[in-house]
């Protein structure tokens, strides 16, 4: 795959003059496969996909994607970061110029502590590396811990934005079905038996704990203390990605993974890219100190060390004002916006759809019936100008062919109607052509079965895709078929 | 010194390889000494075409709109000329119904297939002569929307139950679809160049999928993954033989300029079948159409003024006829 999970239309980017931009014509096919007998061979597990030259056309501004997870950042004042810049330019520009220490600047590492502090967490300064971006994180840990073939337990689905970076390491993968309660911990310890059987122990468990991309769900009190358990027992470590944790729509917040487990084995990813911007690139990884170390020395590798600009700007903003009102302010649009989802999906989707109710975050997983091939769906709702994310994106091995995640932070109330009307047509379409080949009304598959792994495929690693259960009321959907 | 409205992206399902095509002829073109317009698809196309008033256009569009007469019928309206086939010729290659029907009737070899629109199923009961079908092709059957030029929507069905989930795939790309028999073979294609002495066939690139997973459609045309061999090592009357059938199919059609050809060798008959031709094939750093017209000595520059000045020619001739 690679879905750019993060995809921002470019501006202006097919009618650029050409000028300053020659080159020499150099592919001819014998380049070619010089070019190719060169490639690195993690490069054969970093697929492509339909999915990416699909890309281009959800770009199009006349498109209303529900496919990205990008962040409403037009409600972020302007004002504020004027005043936030003018005084990183006046107080600290020399600084702000500068190159800064791998680790991340002390200033920055104050306000990362308040960011954890807000979810219950203490972190030691020292504890922390300032990154560009969560995805970083994601990248230094699988540099520091993955040898080519090495097991990373994950989720099924997982985070799209991961299936590369995992593939790009080489790593085997192996993904642990959820229900509406997260990742199941049963079917964790199971399968980490059975690969102990093997002679395998994985090297770390990746998890979205709180408010899963994509599939919107959270792990249970109970299920969190469980797995911090099994990491403990089985001295696993496990890197917990929260990014959303603060976008909370309903509901009281769950101690994290590393608050329960006191950084022995939890490593835990923060970023700034929801509560305040994406743009900055800002993340941070704690970790416990041997594995920081190896994690530092990776970071200097990939790019010395994190934007000082970014860095300042941050410690300014959380200087001026409490950064936590314009969390709040997120969340009111957020909430709206997820329930405006709600709603239209339970009045337009066919009743053989079923989704999840996420109490925060950005994303809702949508399961269909098994003979729709999200794919192929993607480039019929194209034609109508609606695009979302197929669900294979968030597998390993083609599976979550027929879902897909939607999200909801980064279109406005209109446009999310409109786009689920339009996908809810297509899939109602289908549907009743479905019905229509196989002979009267669609012969949906029962859940059970369709989630069975097929036969072609060797073996089911650990994880089947069980559709996340429904919660959708039915009554939204009585109104519009009576 | 001209000046080349070089036309892509669009908002077909193929705009991210036709934006590549596009940015590397605009470069050819630049280094050619032409004056490059260059014009991403859209609602704005004739205003922009008036106002930059260019020689030529070049059409780089793959999929719905550019290659299917839609652009080709508007460019003829504003009196522009424009590269590649015209309008009948384009809509006859991007109907692979249509193409394999013309085919069957001037004896070229295609695989054997069944065609149905949405309507057939909708209003005449379709489904109840799938088993018919079924029957005469043997498994497993490749189902295809007519009207789609990547690998999208294309899907094998290995048996009876996989047909309905594979139709409804096909049918997101077009209201016509095919189901075809399956030819388990070599991948060849042969791209035909008009020249001084008519249309020329170009050595045959055989695409070589690296991973042995015939049904991986994606794997196709992705460096690394497929190795392409240009020319394909085949036995001369082979490549003989393909390259008489391109120019056939290239004739048939209509086609002007440059077309690709895309034919399956039968492993276990040896023989050769015409899968689809491609009104205006890729010109990006992997499409074959670059590929062999380098093995044949004509490099990317070479091709891309050829085909410019094939566009003036046929303008030429209407004007003078």
């Amino acid at each position: 795959m690679t879905i750019d999970d993060h995809h921002v239309p470019s501006t202006g980017g097919g009618s650029e003059s050409p000028a300053g931009r020659m080159r020499e014509p150099r592919s001819t096919s014998r380049d070619l496969e010089r070019y190719a007998g060169l490639f690195a061979s993690r490069t054969r597990t970093m697929r492509s996909s339909a999915m990416r030259d699909l890309m281009a056309v959800i770009a199009r501004p006349e498109v209303i994607s529900l496919a990205g997870g990008l962040p409403d950042t037009s409600s972020f004042p302007p004002e504020t970061l004027a005043a936030v810049t003018s005084r990183l330019a006046s107080e600290d520009s020399a600084r702000a110029l500068q190159y800064g220490p791998t680790e991340g600047l002390p200033e920055t590492k104050r306000c990362i502590a308040e960011v954890m502090a807000a979810e219950g967490m203490r972190a030691d300064p020292e504890d922390i590396i300032v990154t560009a971006g969560g995805q970083q994180v994601i990248d230094l840990v699988t540099k520091t811990l993955i040898d080519p073939g090495d097991v990373v337990i994950a989720e099924a689905p997982t985070y799209p934005g991961a299936v590369p970076v995992f593939s790009s390491y080489q790593a085997d993968v192996v993904q642990i079905e959820m229900d509406s309660d997260g990742m199941r911990i049963d079917l964790l310890e199971e399968t980490l038996d059975r690969l102990a059987r093997d002679g395998r122990t994985p090297k770390f468990i990746y998890t979205v704990p709180t408010f899963q991309n994509p599939a919107g769900v959270t792990m249970s009190p109970p299920r969190r203390r469980r797995l911090v358990e099994v990491a403990h027992e089985r001295e696993l470590l496990v890197l917990e990605d929260n990014p959303y944790g603060l976008l909370r729509y309903e509901g009281t917040s769950d101690s994290t993974l590393r608050a329960l487990d006191g950084g022995v084995f939890v490593m835990y990813l923060g970023t700034f890219s929801k509560i305040l911007s994406p743009g900055i690139r800002l993340g941070w990884v704690v970790a416990p100190p041997p594995v920081l170390e190896k994690i530092n020395l990776g970071k200097q590798a990939a790019d010395l060390c994190t934007s000082t600009m970014s860095q300042l700007l941050v410690h300014f903003y959380f200087e001026q004002g409490d950064w936590r009102d314009y969390v709040d302010s997120l969340t009111e649009i957020y909430r709206a916006r997820r329930d405006t989802m709600l709603d239209a999906l339970a009045e337009w989707f066919p009743r053989e759809a079923e989704w999840t109710r996420p109490a925060g975050g950005l994303f809702i997983w949508v399961t269909l019936p098994d003979f729709i091939d999200t794919t192929d769906l993607l480039a019929r709702a194209l034609r109508d100008n609606v695009a979302f994310v197929p669900g294979s994106a968030a597998y390993f091995d083609g599976r979550g062919h027929n879902s897909m995640r939607l999200n909801f932070s980064g279109s406005n109330e209109d446009a999310i109607r409109e786009g689920i009307r339009r996908i809810g047509k297509v899939v109602e379409e289908q549907v009743a052509l479905y019905g229509t080949l196989t002979g009267g009304r669609p012969a949906v598959v029962p859940r059970a079965a369709a989630s069975a792994p097929l036969p072609e495929q060797p073996e089911s690693p650990g994880g089947q895709v069980v559709p996340l259960p429904q919660r959708a009321s039915r009554e939204g959907r009585a109104k519009r078929r009576s | 010194m001209s000046r080349v409205a070089v036309l892509k992206g669009g908002s077909s399902l193929e705009r991210q390889v036709s934006l590549r095509s596009g940015a590397r002829v605009e470069d050819a073109l630049e280094r050619l000494g032409h004056d490059v317009v260059p014009i991403d698809v859209g609602a704005d196309l004739v205003t922009r075409l008036e106002d930059t008033a260019p020689d030529v256009a070049f059409v780089a569009l793959h999929g719905r709109d550019g290659e299917d007469g839609t652009v080709q019928e508007l460019l003829a309206i504003l009196g522009l000329p424009y590269t590649g086939s015209g309008v009948l010729a384009c809509i006859r290659c991007m109907d692979k119904v249509l193409t394999k029907h013309l085919l069957l009737d001037a004896g070229i070899p295609t695989p054997e297939f069944f065609a149905f629109n949405e309507t057939a199923f909708r209003e005449l009961g379709a489904a109840k002569a799938l088993p018919a079908i079924e029957e005469r092709l043997e498994w497993p059957v490749v189902v295809k929307p007519a009207g789609q030029g990547s690998a999208l929507g294309i899907k094998f069905a290995r048996s009876a139950g996989d047909v309905p989930a594979a139709l409804i795939a096909a049918f997101s790309y077009d209201d016509k679809v095919m189901l075809e028999r399956y030819v388990k073979g070599r991948d060849l294609a042969v791209s035909v160049l008009d020249g001084a002495d008519g249309p020329l066939a170009l050595p045959v690139v055989e695409a070589v999928p690296r991973e042995e997973d015939f049904y991986d459609f994606e794997a196709r045309y992705e460096i690394g993954r497929t190795e392409f061999v240009t020319p394909a090592n085949l036995p001369d009357e082979v490549t003989a033989e393909a390259q008489r059938l391109a120019v056939a199919v290239y004739e048939l059609l209509g086609c002007y300029g440059v077309a690709r050809v895309d034919l399956m060798l039968d492993d276990s008959s040896g023989e050769l079948f015409v899968l689809e031709a491609n009104a205006i094939p890729g010109l990006t750093e992997t499409s074959l159409l670059p590929q062999a017209a380098d093995a044949a000595g004509i490099g990317f520059d070479e091709l891309t003024g050829r085909i410019v000045e094939l566009a003036f020619a046929r303008s030429a001739s209407a004007t003078s006829a």
